[in-house]
């Protein structure tokens, strides 16, 4: 039987400390008493995305977060919430701030309008751990039909058609990347999911694996049925312990009733996956490094081209697609392409998930068509810059994305929105920086990001990062020259160019991008002024910070 | 089990080494990987000892160095950064009394750094061993060390 309501429970160790357990008891009671076991299914969740706020519930398909909850407010929420349907809202979680923010959501529908379009509509409303409930929302149906009345091209034919671009970051076109390994010759090919999530400000692959596992396979098995790929990975991060451990269950129960393994459904397709964990290395990203780790070896890029569609994983031509790409092929196979152009733009169809956070008053996730604009997305989901004050900046597409002033905001979050003003979508993040962000301390921050993370088997990004993270504290300490200015740029385009995989490129478009939209502040950073009053100019303090910095990492 | 057991609980191919490395490290009490450790996983993949060495220090997650019982991971992105991470940070060297990368006298914490821990809804945020901690400030960060301090036996 499958439940009409899910109910998600934080079980983190703050929240059993609070009573999480507790409450779990006196709620199953309750609803063991009205009769409502079945119908009402309680799901555990180690990360609800909110952190501290005592025993949290989250409460589907109303999208209700409770907070703070007592064992005696299980019987209320039973009877006025489940039952009634009015949901208590003197249990809500939040300031009333956000508590606003949640009713005006919900009245505007973007709950409901933003998620289960494509690719989010199953998290938070099936259990991740249950394949019959994966299978009641049209699971599989997908696979099941190409096996059975389907032919690879013809899927390969839909994906194409369906205009679908890769969600990793890059934006290339997926059924181009299938055609290139289906027409590359060999007998052995592979399939890889990119579950390397480690793009900051990202983190929209982990709510995809640990909420709809299934998805994510059966994505993977057609990606296999098209390319003539009999094997398939899944390389997670290290870091996603809750995601590695429910793909291996999702895996197990799959392989049990036929929808992976040898003979997928008593057809002659086979096709068997694996979990690849990763252990802390943001190149692992890149997918040739994410192929040498996967091989088992340190993680450093490989000299593209050859592009791993012909020559990937053990030499062979291999698919490696983002976890959300996958994530949108099923119901693109089930609903046919017209049905998915009819989302987005006609370059870049579909919906994205967008990540706001920063100094917003509601940091999280949506669902929205990429016709979306940048201010929506701030203003209506984000519900605007937190403590009223003024929006200063946002960075687009993680952490190698540019930093704009408020000037984009009317821009529609497309794969080629940004492209003249030198952007890029990325990865779908927006961090939101309010008035009190100093644009040269967030700079410095995101460069020394890189530094930690260079590989360092390539000079220019090994040394040129180093270099861009001293000319940067030059601002920061006072010791800049205006020149500075201009050095960091060649820097940075230095590496753009000579750098040997898209890490060592990465610093230049933020720092242009800072300094074209900011480069006044970092003139005053040269005469010592910090207009957010961040930067301390205490030489010392700050080599001092750099050397701790160095240290932490050489261990 | 034995370290040679656990090496042995994998098929001997090269794309098992960061899973045995995973798990001869998370049978260890010092939370590390031992020089005879890694030359038992070497022989048993016959792989250069060396190139074992060295695919165990590229990963941030493997310490060839002793550590404490609890590895509190401090996120140090800038999503982070932005919301007061570098604070954190200072608050958590001052408040355990070590360095970044350094273990506590009493072996409990060792401090160290995370590029991004992919719980950036909740920054400032922390991992301790494999549990997140998030929308961190002064008083929650001591309290929440203070809570695993008091759980020692």
């Amino acid at each position: 039987m499958i439940p009409l309501m899910h109910v998600i429970l934080d079980v983190s160790e703050e929240a059993v400390k609070a009573g999480a357990r507790e409450f779990q008891e006196v709620l199953e009671a309750k609803l063991r008493k009205e009769f409502l076991s079945e119908d009402v299914r309680i799901l555990e969740s180690a990360n609800l995305g909110v952190s501290g706020r005592g025993v949290c519930l989250l409460v589907y398909p109303d999208e209700v977060y409770y907070g703070n909850l007592k064992p005696g407010d299980a019987a209320r929420i039973v009877e006025q919430h489940f039952i009634n349907g009015k949901p208590v809202e003197e249990l809500f979680l939040g300031s009333p701030e956000t508590r606003r923010l949640m009713e005006w959501r919900r009245k505007e529908g973007i709950i409901k309008k933003g998620r289960g379009r494509v690719v989010l509509d199953n998290v938070g409303a099936v259990d991740p751990e249950s394949l019959s409930e994966y299978r009641s929302r049209d699971g599989f149906k997908a696979l099941e039909e190409a096996v059975r009345n389907g032919t690879p091209e013809g899927v390969l034919e839909t994906v194409k058609e369906s205009g679908l671009r890769g969600r990793g970051g890059a934006g290339f076109p997926t059924g181009m990347k299938w055609e290139a390994v289906k027409d590359a010759p060999g007998d052995r090919k592979y399939v890889i999911c990119n579950a390397d999530e480690g793009e900051p400000g990202t983190f929209k692959d982990r709510i995809l694996l640990e909420g709809d596992p299934f998805r994510i396979l059966e994505a993977m098995a057609l990606a296999g049925y098209a390319t003539g790929a009999r094997e398939g990975f899944v390389y997670v991060r290290g870091e996603y312990r809750t995601s590695i451990d429910r793909l291996e269950n999702a895996i197990r129960l799959s392989r049990d009733a036929g929808y992976l393994g040898p003979n997928v459904l008593g057809s002659s397709f086979s096709f068997e996956v694996k979990v690849k964990e990763g252990a802390g290395a943001y190149i692992c990203g890149e997918e040739t490094a994410l192929i040498e780790s996967l091989e088992g070896k340190r993680g450093t890029p490989r000299l593209k081209p050859p592009y791993p569609t012909t020559e990937g994983l053990w030499g062979r031509p291999t698919v490696v697609n983002n976890v959300e790409t996958l994530a949108n092929v099923p119901p693109i196979l089930r609903n046919g392409a017209a049905w998915f152009r009819q989302f987005g733009t006609e370059r870049s169809p579909g919906t994205k998930i967008y990540l706001i956070i920063g100094h917003v008053v509601s940091p999280g996730l949506v669902e929205m068509e990429t016709t979306t604009s940048l201010r929506e997305l701030i203003y209506g989901f984000g519900g605007g810059i937190r403590g009223r004050r003024r929006l200063k900046a946002v960075q687009v597409g993680g952490s190698s994305g540019g930093i704009f002033d408020p000037s984009v905001l009317d821009e529609a979050m497309h794969f080629d929105a940004l492209k003249e003003k030198g952007g890029i979508l990325g990865s779908g993040s927006m961090l939101v920086m309010d008035e009190t962000t100093c644009i040269v301390d967030m700079v410095h921050g995101i460069l020394n990001f890189f530094l930690h993370e260079s590989c360092g088997s390539c000079v220019p990004c090994r040394i040129g990062n180093e270099r861009l993270v001293r000319a940067v504290n030059g601002f920061r300490t006072g010791s800049a020259r205006m020149s500075d200015i201009d050095l960091l740029e060649e820097i940075a385009s230095a590496m753009k160019v000579a750098s040997y995989c898209a890490l060592g490129q990465s610093p230049y478009l933020p720092l242009a991008t800072a300094i074209r939209y900011f480069r006044e502040e970092f003139a005053e950073h040269v005469n010592g002024k910090c207009r957010a009053g961040v930067c301390r100019f205490n030489v010392l303090k700050e080599r001092q910070e750099a050397q701790r910095w160095m240290l932490a990492m050489s261990r | 089990m034995t370290t040679r057991q656990i090496v042995r609980s994998l098929e001997p191919t090269q794309d098992n080494l960061l899973a045995i490395l995973h798990r001869v490290q998370n049978d260890s009490t010092r939370n590390f990987l031992d020089e005879p450790e890694i030359r038992e996983v070497a022989d048993y993949l016959e792989l250069p000892y060396s190139f074992v060495y060295g695919v165990a220090t590229f990963y941030s997650m493997f310490s060839v160095q002793p550590r404490g019982r609890h590895v509190v991971r401090v996120c140090a992105s800038p999503p982070c950064h932005l919301m007061g991470g570098r604070t954190i940070r200072d608050e958590l060297r001052e408040y355990l009394g070590v360095e970044f990368g350094d273990t506590t006298e009493d072996g409990l914490f060792t401090l160290e750094m995370s590029s991004c821990l992919g719980t950036c809804g909740i920054a400032p945020a922390m991992m301790i061993d494999g549990e997140i901690y998030g929308n961190l400030d002064g008083v929650r960060l001591r309290e929440i060390i203070d809570r695993k301090r008091r759980e020692e036996p």
